[in-house]
């Protein structure tokens, strides 16, 4: 668990700990208050000092510690960001929205005035940028947490770890080791389940093969994945159409890079691959 | 002449998602109430468009971190609704007990962190902790069985990822039940306790006037206190199924707000969430729960709104007796899902979301296409209640100095667990931003 930590400019004072909202569902800063057996731990550990959805009370900066929540959609948001980058110490991104532009980024892949016309009936009123783009798109980010929605003990370990000034125990494999790990029988070799496991950042725990469904990539690209052979594997031994693959990549990390590639090469295959 | 003040918080604190208030008052009365939704848009609705029909549950969860699970299920019936599906009483029961670990963790975030601070003078739950650390932890003990019960069938709190059109993608054995129930039955000590507390804070005593009265709406069902199935009503005499939502209700852009407002077509706003659900269907409770209300004093029908606190941990009192008699009497399904044929069609699916009605219709094509998507999130069916609210809160509390007048309205706004980040529906309003907060 947390253990007190100083404040990073070596002064004896509690560490300083902000969490920001961009455009996003809150399930990741929830992932805080969800931390039920340690939240007021780490309340001793450090000072609270931003978190909009816990208290209405906050101070100012300079913060130790960051948290970011959300992708940047907005004008005002592109300024705020740099404001927060500014007062950060250490700012870390949490949640595919933070580091991939979230679901919102399906508008990067279509012209967001269909989207606008489809939901609004005023569309002069929207204010919105035509794409959603990751914290580390605008600013320099210190460390990314994926997932949608991030886990809340990697989140701990993520926080204690840069407390400390040390690096955060995070792997970056596949959901495949994490499967193999619990002992689950594959879902793809077993049942012909397409799954997104071999390319997708570890983090969850394997869940979805757990409960006898493929990975549908909410953690992201791995490092260095095969999306290659992912894809041919997927529509050649599995039978999966090519939109069904472009559907399972363009989800919620839909605008992480790998995943984008991997997406528009298929949209502009033309079958005789 | 009165001078006019203003009270403006740029930055609703203790909500989910972004939000602001601004009002215009002065010794004649209030002039002007604009609940101001800054969430930017994430266009749900649009994008849901050309997906399969299977991915509604996954996709709809991101509308909220705090209740997808209220997404899913309305996402889930709406499109076995387009189907033609029917699901054995199993797998119905087996969602309502996903549904009862939502309602236990939504609400009692709702209660512990979010609301008791405002009637105990605290910025937030941490603080509060300080000088009352039982009680929160408490709250958090209970809080955690929720998550457990989410957990255990969902696969994760956030976002589960086991809620199947058609059912589930996994089924648990008895046996894995029996551990949550002993936590179950632990944490429904501290429920019923947090019933005693709630019902002893300090209310500020606020009841409309016969004229202003609230129209309550709700689902109903005859069998069952309503969760994920029943049909619409109303304190007025509305009574109509889910697929005629939209005869009956309407959403309009209000001049002075660029805010999507509910209403009720020719009667004006109206009221979801706990306190409608009670006050329609409170006989239909557990016998504990009704046993303990009877003990606090608390009666059938409330209409204070700054009360819903107390409902909602009855509430939560109700969802731990209906997930351990779930469990007890749990049979484990033939089957985790019924197959899904895809084919073309509307549907449609209303559930209680914890905060209320959670209102969903898709149009499918016939290979399984979302064509079109429509979803009406509670905290947009109350905003403008919230509004009334504030304009008849502030008249009988201009005595109070500003800064606590200023906190009386934040609390009358959390009254609502008002849930901002569903933005399916909201718009980007254009802010004139003030460096300070406050009048």
């Amino acid at each position: 668990m947390v253990q007190p930590a100083r404040n990073l400019d070596g002064s004896n004072t509690k560490a300083r700990l902000a969490v920001w909202k961009f455009t996003s569902c809150d399930g990741c800063q929830l992932s805080l208050l969800d931390c039920e057996d340690e939240l007021l731990q780490l309340a001793d550990c450090v000072e609270i000092a931003y978190f909009m959805e816990a208290s209405s009370a906050t101070s100012p900066g300079p913060y130790d510690l960051s948290l970011v929540e959300g992708s940047v959609t907005t004008a005002d948001e592109v300024r705020r960001i740099h404001e927060i980058r500014a007062q950060s110490r250490i700012l870390v991104t949490i949640g595919a929205c933070a580091t991939a532009g979230g679901i919102q980024a399906l508008r990067n892949f279509s012209d967001v005035d269909d989207f606008i016309a489809a939901v609004y009936a005023h569309p002069e009123y929207i204010d919105t940028l035509k794409t959603s783009t990751p914290i580390g798109a605008h600013v320099p980010v210190d460390f990314e947490l994926h997932g949608c929605p991030i886990n809340k003990r990697q989140l701990l370990e993520v926080i204690s770890a840069f407390l400390h000034q040390r690096p955060p125990q995070v792997p970056a494999h596949s959901v495949c080791i994490e499967c193999k790990m619990r002992g689950n029988v594959c879902v793809w070799v077993a049942h012909g389940t397409p799954c997104l496991g071999p390319v997708t950042h570890a983090g969850c725990g394997a869940i979805c093969p757990t409960y006898s469904r493929g990975c549908y990539g909410c953690y992201g690209p791995k490092e260095n994945p095969n999306t290659v052979s992912l894809c041919h594997w997927w529509q050649q031994e599995l039978g999966a159409e090519k939109a069904l693959v472009i559907e399972y990549l363009r989800n919620f990390n839909a605008a992480s890079p790998v995943f984008e590639a991997a997406s528009r090469k298929l949209e502009g295959d033309d079958g005789q691959e | 002449m009165a001078k006019s003040k203003t009270i403006k918080v740029d930055y609703l604190a203790r909500v989910e998602g972004e939000g602001a208030l601004y009002v215009r008052y002065d010794d004649g009365g209030v002039h002007d109430v604009k609940l101001k939704i800054f969430e930017p848009p994430r266009f749900f609705e649009g994008f849901m468009r050309g997906r399969d029909l299977r991915e509604a549950p996954d996709i709809t969860a991101r509308i909220c971190g705090i209740c997808p699970i209220a997404y899913q299920m309305s996402a889930v019936y709406a499109m076995e609704d387009a189907l033609g599906l029917t699901l054995p009483p199993e797998l119905h029961a087996l969602r309502r007990l996903i549904y009862c670990g939502e309602w236990i963790e939504s609400h009692t975030l709702h209660i512990y962190m979010l609301h008791a601070p405002d009637f105990l003078g605290y910025p937030g739950a941490v603080a509060m902790a300080k000088d009352h650390p039982q009680i929160v932890q408490n709250g958090l003990r209970i809080k955690k069985a929720g998550n457990a019960i989410v957990g255990l069938l969902g696969g994760r709190e956030v976002h589960p990822i086991n809620v199947r059109v058609g059912g589930f993608y996994r089924v648990p054995n008895a046996a894995e039940l029996q551990p949550l129930r002993e936590q179950l039955l632990h944490a429904r000590d501290m429920a019923i306790e947090t019933v005693r507390w709630t019902a002893s804070l300090p209310f500020p005593n606020f009841e409309r006037a016969q004229s202003e009265q609230y129209e309550f709406v709700a689902l109903s069902h005859a069998d069952e206190y309503p969760m994920n199935r029943g049909s619409i009503t109303s304190t007025r005499g509305l009574a109509i199924p889910v697929s005629a939502y939209e005869s009956h209700f309407r959403e309009e852009h209000i001049e002075y707000s660029s805010a999507l407002h509910s209403t009720l077509i020719e009667r004006g706003a109206y009221f979801v969430g706990p306190m409608a659900r009670y006050n329609l269907n409170a006989d239909r409770l557990s016998p504990l729960v009704r046993q303990l209300a009877d003990e606090v004093g608390f009666p059938p029908f409330t209409a204070n709104p700054f009360q819903s606190i107390v409902v909602r941990s009855l509430e939560v009192l109700f969802a731990f007796d209906e997930a351990l008699r779930l469990i007890d009497n749990y049979r484990r399904p033939d089957v985790s899902y019924v197959p899904v044929a895809p084919c073309a069609g509307t549907g449609y699916g209303a559930t209680e979301a914890p905060r209320g009605l959670l209102y969903h219709r898709y149009q499918i094509d016939d290979a399984g296409k979302i064509a079109a998507a429509k979803i009406v999130a509670p905290t947009s069916q109350n905003q403008k209640t919230i509004e009334d609210d504030l304009r008849l809160i502030l008249p009988k509390f201009m005595h109070l100095p500003e800064k606590q007048l200023q906190a009386r309205c934040e609390q009358a706004i959390r009254n609502y667990d008002p849930c901002i980040s569903c933005s399916t529906h909201f718009l980007k309003l254009h802010l004139q931003r003030s460096e300070r907060i406050g009048p």
